[in-house]
């Protein structure tokens, strides 16, 4: 069995058609936490030592001196050169860069990064696709969720009474005690929209169509920074006061502290993101390269064994998909709780 | 870190703002608003009716306490009656005895005053019989008087003897 590795076919070419298994795994590992261009199902190599894949294309909008839309089947999976109305362009790497005409190749430096000019690049990649279906489906779920309650005299209906528990879960125990009974009710779609978003779509990088989101540093940093800005904005005097001016504290500490707890406010968002994308990543990286160790025992003990141990460490991911979600939301509402505390004049700090 | 920073797609994150925000909105107007606000409406209403519930439990004690007090206050009244009638009742047949027994006293008195009456009556009406007899001795006596002296002494003497006795 092979896999293919479309974006790598130029290091490729050079190599034999079956290359070395565990090389291999690890390049299809790296290619599966990878975005893509095209909406790839599967891809193998076929008898006569040639690529076939089988998805479809996606959209590719770059901005170059004006919008460019084009099919990402131009690329016939990063091995040719696309070209756009006088523009070539060639993917490398999973980036799209510009070259000059339909030989032009990448130029690298000493470091192998690639030279030539990137355009702005708002392609619906596979990424982006999955965030489309996820945005269709929480909505469509939610919405029609909320209208059951009116048609159903405020009882949940068919998959509500699935959600709801969980929708009071997130106002119950995470957002009631974090924020507080007076605040709460400000930060409710924010947590509840990025509690079901990352449990959804972790949960889709479960599935085998190999979609991942939430181990794309962009994304999480979108969800940290969403969260950091909330934070900021809704700080109440009580919250700077504890920033710049810690209450309670000998006036040089008070000097001390100030920039440590300034550079609190912004670890606290990055620790978020950096939390969600390594826990998910390590996580794909550990259960696929488990299921490909199936390959390189080649004997039925080494390999029933992995399977084992991949189907056990399947279930903890699918905990891990819910864990992670809950975690976000969770720190979330407690920097919030943080942001709009009020002051207790009796309290120790 | 470089590794990450290289790995940072701003397609990405563009897409990933533009809809995720976008979806933050759409759910809060559609969704969250609508669940969370049905959500509250019946919980107040279950909160709401566990109260009323309470409310009338009590209220429900207040009555059967209130039932318990009528039911005792009305045996009492009936208690009370009882005795009043039962003495009632024995006044009636005491007055009723007392009644009776001067009724009767009266009639004895009455009877006994009549049996007098009958009795003095009887004794007069003898009285003028033996008077009238004696009349009629008399005359036999003073006829055969008449013709018998000796004899008419004896009989007259005999006659007063006899009357004497009476």
């Amino acid at each position: 069995m092979s896999y293919g590795q479309e974006g790598h076919s130029d290091t490729h070419s050079t190599e034999e058609p079956k290359v070395d298994k565990k090389t291999e795994i690890k390049e299809y590992i790296q290619h599966h936490l990878q975005d893509s261009y095209d909406f790839n199902l599967l891809s193998y190599t076929s008898e006569s030592g040639e690529q076939k894949h089988v998805g479809f294309p996606l959209l590719v909008i770059l901005w170059d001196n004006g919008l460019k839309m084009f099919s990402s089947s131009k690329f016939h999976h990063g091995e040719e050169v696309a070209e756009v109305n006088g523009n070539f362009y060639k993917v490398y790497h999973n980036k799209i860069y510009k070259v000059e005409g339909l030989e032009g190749d990448i130029v690298l430096d000493e470091h192998h990064h690639a030279t030539n000019e990137k355009p702005l690049d708002f392609s619906i990649t596979k990424n982006v696709s999955l965030i489309f279906m996820v945005f269709a489906i929480l909505f469509f779920m939610f919405s029609k969720m909320a209208k059951a309650y009116k048609t159903n005299n405020g009882m949940p209906k068919g998959m509500g009474r699935f959600l709801e528990p969980i929708v009071l879960y997130v106002r119950d125990e995470i957002a009631i005690p974090n924020i507080g009974e007076k605040h709460y009710k400000r930060f409710m779609s924010y947590l509840l929209t990025v509690f079901f978003f990352v449990w959804i779509v972790n949960l889709f990088g479960l599935t085998p169509i190999g979609m991942n989101l939430t181990n794309n540093i962009a994304v999480t940093f979108c969800l940290a920074i969403i969260t950091y800005l909330i934070t900021t904005f809704s700080g109440n005097k009580n919250y700077w006061k504890h920033i710049f001016w810690m209450p309670g504290v000998p006036v040089p500490m008070k000097i001390i502290l100030a920039p440590i707890e300034l550079l609190g406010t912004f670890i606290k968002p990055f620790a978020l993101m950096i939390r969600l994308y390594a826990n998910i990543t390590a996580g794909h990286v550990v259960l696929m390269s488990i299921i490909g160790m199936m390959f390189v025992f080649h004997n039925w003990l080494g390999s029933s064994l992995s399977f084992l141990l991949a189907f056990v460490l399947g279930i903890l991911e699918l905990l891990v998909a819910a864990l992670q979600a809950y975690i976000f939301t969770v720190l979330s509402a407690l920097y919030f709780g943080m942001a709009v505390e009020e002051h207790h004049h009796d309290e120790a700090h | 870190m470089e590794k990450l920073l290289e790995e940072f797609s701003l397609g990405l994150f563009f897409w990933q703002a533009v809809l995720f925000i976008a979806l933050v909105l759409l759910l809060k107007k559609f969704a969250w608003k609508p669940i969370l606000n049905s959500v509250n409406d019946r919980e107040e209403g279950i909160k709401n009716a566990l109260d009323a519930a309470e409310k009338a439990k009590l209220e429900m004690q207040n009555l059967q306490a209130d039932n318990q007090k009528l039911l005792k206050e009305a045996r009492a009244e009936r208690e009370a009656m009882l005795k009043e009638a039962r003495d009632m009742k024995n006044k009636m047949i005491e007055d009723a005895k007392d009644e009776a027994k001067s009724a009767a006293g009266k009639l004895i008195e009455q009877a006994q005053a009549a049996i007098e009456t009958e009795k003095k009556a009887a004794i007069a009406e003898l009285k003028s019989q033996v008077a009238s007899l004696s009349i009629e001795i008399a005359e036999k006596v003073v006829r055969e008087e008449l013709s018998n002296k000796d004899k008419q002494v004896k009989l007259v003497e005999s006659m007063l003897g006899e009357a004497k006795l009476n």
